[in-house]
């Protein structure tokens, strides 16, 4: 399994680059892997967020998705698009620590 | 923006958290040549509730990807946006030989892959039987109604037309759209819209 090293981190990922293990990931390094995805910088907004989704995944086992998002977590799809411009599921689950989520919906 | 260290595997995020191009490598392209963002039309055209789905889906799929998402509502289609039908839309057995039923396995192993004969769907209320079942099914995925997963669609930044001439037809006004449609297009504005699109006909 390939790893990341950036300023001290040293993480898992799988081929694609995402985190294998949540255990590796802090917040400090979400704010420097923020930075190399085009979000400069993460606000409370994009905290709430990332959050969530790692309180979900603790217990679900799974990475929520969008849908998921909204109907547990009451997010605002339109607002995670402009949080997380273009990809946002990705975007969150990667800086979240998690595996990309694999639902259809 | 940081820069990315050598040896870093970054997830392809597209847009400006593309990884450096490798030297040498030409840009992706699709057979026409283009090398433009990808775009994604779907053409819906059918108004049965299993035929919405696929639709649907798929536009949820490709916008949440980044990807520019454009459905055109034709023909029957027009009722998975119409407002009086799109929350009552009907599933029927009739014509489908792939009706199989998971809960008879439990009956005799093997069952569950028996075609059900046609004659079944043509016994009274049987469509609104099955649509309930479908209904039910899809909710129990946690995949949203209809009305609800265009909700979802325009949050999502999902742009929607209908299709003029069958508008027309059917005697539609536009309050009986849901708002996400944003117009009633020709097929000219829709040759003009499917440029450099992917096209789905569903």
């Amino acid at each position: 399994m390939p790893s990341n090293t950036i300023e001290g981190y040293t993480f898992t990922v799988n081929d694609e680059g995402f985190f294998t293990n949540r255990e590796e990931w802090s917040e400090p390094l979400a704010e420097i892997l923020a930075g190399m995805i085009g979000i400069d910088e993460l606000t409370p907004a994009h905290w709430a967020a990332l959050k969530f989704m790692r309180e979900d995944q603790a217990s679900s086992g799974v990475t929520p998705t969008l849908r998921r998002m909204q109907t547990q977590g009451n997010f605002d799809v339109k607002q995670l698009f402009v949080l997380f411009p273009g990809k946002p599921a990705k975007k969150m689950s990667y800086l979240a620590g998690l595996p990309k989520p694999v639902g259809c919906v | 923006m940081r820069t990315i260290p050598d040896g870093f595997i970054l997830p392809s995020f597209g847009g400006t958290a593309v990884k450096a191009a490798e030297p040498g490598t030409e840009p992706a392209t699709s057979g026409g040549g283009y090398t433009g963002p990808r775009k994604l039309v779907l053409v819906c055209s059918k108004g049965n509730l299993d035929m919405a789905y696929p639709g649907l889906i798929l536009a949820n799929a490709a916008a949440g990807e980044g990807i520019e998402v454009h459905m055109f509502f034709t023909f029957w289609g027009l009722d998975m946006v119409n407002k009086k039908t799109m929350g009552n839309l009907q599933f029927t057995m009739v014509g489908n030989t792939a009706m199989h039923m998971h809960d008879l396995g439990g009956i005799k192993p093997g069952l569950e892959h028996w075609s059900m004969p046609q004659w079944m769907g043509r016994i009274p209320f049987m469509t609104k039987i099955a649509t309930n079942m479908m209904n039910k099914q899809i909710a129990d995925l946690g995949v949203p109604t209809v009305p609800e997963f265009l909700d979802l669609l325009e949050a999502a930044g999902v742009k929607m037309w209908a299709c003029r001439m069958s508008f027309d037809m059917m005697k539609m006004i536009e309050a009986d759209l849901h708002p996400a449609v944003q117009g009633v297009i020709s097929a000219t504005d829709f040759m003009e819209l499917s440029e450099n699109a992917q096209t789905m006909f569903i």
